[in-house]
């Protein structure tokens, strides 16, 4: 009875950060009606979101509830980042949800469900465990992406990430049960056993990849993205670029990383994939007047680059001494891009103003001079994505591109050099409008106030730890590289 | 010196320190903006001027290094060295910042404080790339360079800035990339991001490149470089970026900037890659040589001046392309030296014309006519560093093409003719255009009451023309300082070679080995 109980706390104690996120939401819901004033319920939000990433210190490694949920470095590094990113985006949140004159309580809750959901993602082990957490995740997402509820663009941000969302749902849940048909398991273990020749756990990976690829904006999947990114309210566009994508690419990381062989279909998959996402992103960045949908558009391409590595695990996979960086080049670009893309978001949401008017080229103009902080903030920010020294993303793209020449895929490499040269283009297009348009007088008076304080806080945080892995990205770096990463991928 | 075991650091932070000085100043106290800046980078050429010490005349390797960790995985190593020619390039830099900021004195109005900011923090970039021996610390300082001149061009340059500003980054981020791939290819087959550790490995035989290999990683390296120098015909970004940027921009950029191509050459692609370099080299040759002829053919029929002295700088540094590509001790010595010449005289060119357009506000040779009526120091000025950037004996500009040309003689007397007929063309553009500008009848009556050289233009020019005149009569002083390192590229070249050859599992096509007879074989091609 004894060892029941123990491993039954053992097994709470693997999803207690998921147990808290959900559980301060509820509280957060609960105490709406009573509680005046928007301040109290982002302090408990807040306080939710913390709470619920520092319980991962309780957390044993091991497997729990019959191997459904793994707790390893992995699922750790993935609550640490998707933590810090609900908590950041929640912060930001404040000062817009006062100007919007939005309910805080509900978009609060939905943040952290959202949240756990994505936790959910990075530490399973199973495909339906994986599936609720998609849904979790998936259904407060569209809920927040129509949180505006006046505006017409949100509804349709919406209404599109939800039948489209619905749709990858359904090619997802069509892969698991394809696998289940093969395996007569769910369980990724399973797959590792499975003969990877046959057809028909191709097919039901392949449908697999194309659910996931969705929900990360692969092209060919990636047409939702730009529209669902502009509607959204910014700070919860801020969340989608920067958590359900990281999850994602955790969850797509533990699939592939476990099946074994057939890795020359699977590469090639990558293969192609990330070269369509880098050239749909940028290309499609390149003609944008509008910032937020830039960044939109940039995100697609920072998917790319991600596979980019996948394309490299799946080449390595067979030598595990040479599949060490590629996984530490995934977890450092989705860390690095999830915080800069976090930062630039808020600097976009409150540059934006009442109603997100304020979001065209045009409106940054002479930035440099009218908001000094906001407009160095966001320069770092550029220069990150752009991929320049001393910033984490140029250590990010730098390992990625170590990760593919270690793989031998020159060419992937080189494709990825050449995006980056086209980025180069749009992020400097952005400081340019900044620092060296002058400024034509278009934003009224109360837009250029500055950063409120909670979004200058978001802002420095995130500029802040940009530096400091760009500068010394050992620590993360030693996380990332650890042997137990993966403890069944071993 | 008590901080004599951490110089270089301090001369690459330095600056940065200035920097972050500045930013404590408000923005509407000019003046203290300004000295506070002068002040940082004048000390910052003296000392620049105890490497001269520290850097002992016939010294092989680099006499003063420094060494630590600084990442783990990939081992990136804060690695810094200087030898004989780089010791010259950063003194350059050092030497022509305070410049920059006197020139700059009346020149630039708005935004001050952030235009100084930027100043100096290219400084750090510029000296920082001439004082890495870490590939990647290198690539690091090469791409954050870029940001502050982006700058420089698109905040205080004139009408089409932007434009500028923005194909002189894309042009350069292109090339670098590419040299990224090739830097983190080179340290996926070593292990190490370590210049000297590399060089070591390569001639130990523990590194061996394929033939294809090994061309292609010379050409991403190479490709990067040549853009920067810039090698025709990846020149066009360079008239843009000259014309719009602001002096210091101009100066900057054509006395240090583009030598961080040449210098990139020299320490890395030779090195590294010689039998790629040497199997190239036909080809660069020519590219240079089309460089140096239609550089000066286009200048001359410029209308704009600054365009003019823009495309001068195509001509006169395919000389140090070519010079370096001849694989002759004596003509990558010119090259070097052409190197600092040429940031002498084309930086004062630019301090000239940015002068002439301080009180014109244009740059059309038609516009002036007769200045040497109205202001005759200045006409003198201007005829002293024409002179030398003519290549007049006596003066800076002759002793690196003279060298230049005596050791690609040694290869191939066709090269030497055509390269020669450089010097002659850019005698006629250069003397046709100063004609134009401040002889005959002052044709527009605005130019009647221009004033003569201030104090402060007189002095910046006087010291310009010492510097000059002490490169041309007394050239020894630095040829002795980087002739020995010249000769080591060359023997480092050589003795990769010999190890190729040692080798039997490596095909080697060329048996005798020895440099000499390889080079002269490509050149009777």
């Amino acid at each position: 009875m004894t060892s029941l109980n123990q491993e039954m706390l053992h097994n709470l104690l693997l999803v207690l950060p998921e147990m808290v996120w959900c559980g301060s939401a509820v509280v957060l819901m609960l105490l709406q009606p009573f509680v005046k004033g928007r301040q109290a319920l982002t302090f408990i939000a807040l306080l939710g979101a913390a709470a619920g990433t520092m319980v991962t210190f309780f957390g044993i490694p091991g497997s729990g509830f019959a191997g459904l949920i793994q707790f390893d470095t992995f699922s750790l590094f993935f609550h640490w980042l998707l933590g810090l990113v609900s908590f950041l985006v929640i912060l930001s949140s404040d000062s817009y949800l006062e100007r919007e004159n939005l309910d805080g309580a509900e978009f609060y809750a939905l943040i952290l469900f959202a949240t756990a959901g994505m936790g959910v993602l990075a530490s399973t082990q199973e495909l339906l465990t994986a599936f609720i957490g998609l849904e979790m995740s998936s259904i407060s997402s569209y809920i927040l992406a129509g949180y505006r509820r006046d505006s017409i663009k949100s509804s349709e941000s919406a209404m599109k990430y939800f039948l489209l969302g619905s749709f990858a749902t359904a090619f997802f849940l069509y892969g698991i049960a394809l696998v289940y048909g093969v395996t007569g398991s769910t369980n990724l273990a399973s797959l590792a056993d499975a003969d990877p020749a046959g057809n028909l756990l191709r097919l039901g990976l392949t449908l697999i990849l194309v659910g996931l690829g969705f929900k990360v904006a692969a092209a060919p999947f990636q047409i939702w993205t730009p529209d669902v990114y502009e509607g959204a309210p910014t700070p919860v566009t801020a969340l989608f670029s920067a958590g359900p994508k990281a999850a994602t690419f955790a969850l797509l990381l533990r699939i592939f990383s476990t099946v074994h062989a057939a890795t020359e279909y699977w590469f090639w998959a990558f293969w192609v994939l990330a070269v369509l996402t880098m050239f749909a992103g940028n290309l499609g960045a390149l003609v944008q007047g509008n910032v937020k949908r830039m960044l939109a558009y940039s995100s697609i391409a920072h998917a790319g680059y991600t596979l980019v590595a996948f394309a490299a695990v799946t080449f390595v996979r067979s030598d595990p001494e040479a599949v060490a960086p590629a996984y530490a080049a995934v977890l450092f670009y989705l860390a690095s891009y999830a915080l800069v893309s976090v930062g630039a978001f808020t600097v976009v949401s409150e540059i934006g103003g009442r109603g997100e008017r304020y979001l065209t080229f045009e409106d940054y103009a002479g930035l440099g001079t009218r908001q000094p902080f906001a407009a160095a903030a966001l320069s770092l920010f550029l220069l990150s994505l752009l991929g320049l020294p001393i910033t984490a993303g140029f250590f990010g793209k730098l390992y990625i591109f170590t990760a593919a020449i270690k793989s031998k895929l020159i060419w992937l490499a080189i494709l990825m050099a050449v995006n980056s040269v086209i980025g180069a283009y749009y992020y400097l297009r952005l400081i340019v409008v900044m620092y060296m348009r002058e400024y034509k007088g278009t934003v009224p008076a109360e837009a250029s106030r500055g950063l409120s304080p909670t979004a200058a806080m978001v802002v420095t945080v995130a500029a802040l730890i940009t530096l400091y892995l760009g500068l010394l990205p050992n620590h993360v770096l030693s996380i990332v590289l650890s042997p137990h990463l993966l403890l069944s991928a071993r | 010196m008590a901080f004599s075991g951490h110089l270089l650091t301090v001369l690459i932070f330095f600056p940065a320190a200035g920097a972050l000085a500045l930013l404590w100043l408000r923005g509407d106290d000019e003046v203290w903006i300004r000295r506070l800046t002068f002040v940082v980078s004048a000390a910052e050429f003296l000392f620049s001027l105890f490497l001269l010490r520290a850097v002992p005349i016939g010294a092989t390797g680099y006499p003063l290094e420094e060494f630590s960790h600084w990442i783990s995985s990939p081992p990136i190593n804060y690695h810094l060295g200087v030898d004989g020619i780089s010791l010259f390039l950063v003194i350059l830099t050092t030497f022509l910042t305070p410049i920059c900021v006197l020139a700059s004195w009346h020149g630039v109005h708005h935004r001050i404080k952030e235009f100084h900011v930027m100043l100096l923090l290219l400084e750090v970039g510029v000296v920082g790339v001439f004082l890495s021996l870490d590939l990647f610390l290198f690539f690091l300082f090469w791409e954050i360079m870029l940001i502050p001149m982006a700058f420089l061009i698109g905040i205080w340059g004139h009408e089409r800035r932007i434009y500028a500003a923005v194909k002189f980054v894309l042009y350069t981020m292109a090339g670098s990339i590419l040299m990224l791939v090739g830097i983190i290819w080179l340290y996926n087959a070593t292990g190490t991001f370590d210049l000297p550790t590399i060089q070591q490995m390569l001639q130990n035989g523990v590194l061996v490149l394929s033939e294809r290999t090994e061309m292609i990683l010379f050409l991403a390296f190479f490709v990067a470089f040549a853009i920067k120098v810039p090698l025709f015909p990846l020149h066009t970004w360079l008239p843009d970026a000259h014309v719009e940027a602001p002096t210091a921009g101009s100066v900057i950029l054509a006395g240090v900037l583009l030598k961080m191509g040449t210098y990139g050459m020299i320490r890395f692609c030779l090195p590294l890659f010689p039998d790629a370099s040497r199997r190239a080299a036909p080809y660069v040759a020519v590219l240079a040589i089309v460089g140096i002829i239609y550089g000066a053919l286009v200048a001359m029929v410029q209308p704009n001046l600054k365009k003019l002295v823009a495309y001068s700088s195509v001509s006169h540094l395919g000389f140090v392309v070519l010079g370096i590509f001849a694989f002759r001790n004596i003509s990558m010595q010119g090259a070097v030296y052409q190197m600092l010449a040429h940031g002498i005289s084309t930086g004062a060119l630019f301090l000239l014309v940015g002068m002439l357009y301080d009180r014109r506000h244009t740059f059309e040779i038609s516009e002036y006519g007769g200045l040497s009526t109205p202001m005759p120091r200045l006409a003198a000025f201007f005829l002293f560093v024409v002179l030398s950037s003519a290549g007049l004996p006596m003066l800076n500009g002759f002793v690196g093409e003279y060298l230049i040309l005596l050791g690609t003689y040694q290869v191939s007397w066709k090269w030497a003719a055509w390269a020669a007929t450089g010097v002659i063309l850019s005698a006629c553009y250069l003397l046709w255009s100063y004609q134009r500008v401040f002889f005959g009848e002052v044709t527009h009556q605005k130019n009647r009451e221009l004033l003569d050289a201030s104090t402060r233009e007189k002095w910046i020019l006087a010291t310009v023309a010492v510097v000059t005149l002490w490169m041309g009569i007394g050239s020894p002083f630095f040829t002795r300082r980087f002739a020995t390192p010249c000769q080591a590229v060359l023997e480092q070249m050589n003795r990769n070679v010999m190890h190729e050859v040692a080798a039997p599992s490596v095909p080697q096509p060329m048996t005798t080995g020895a440099a000499e007879t390889s080079t002269e074989r490509l050149a009777a091609r």
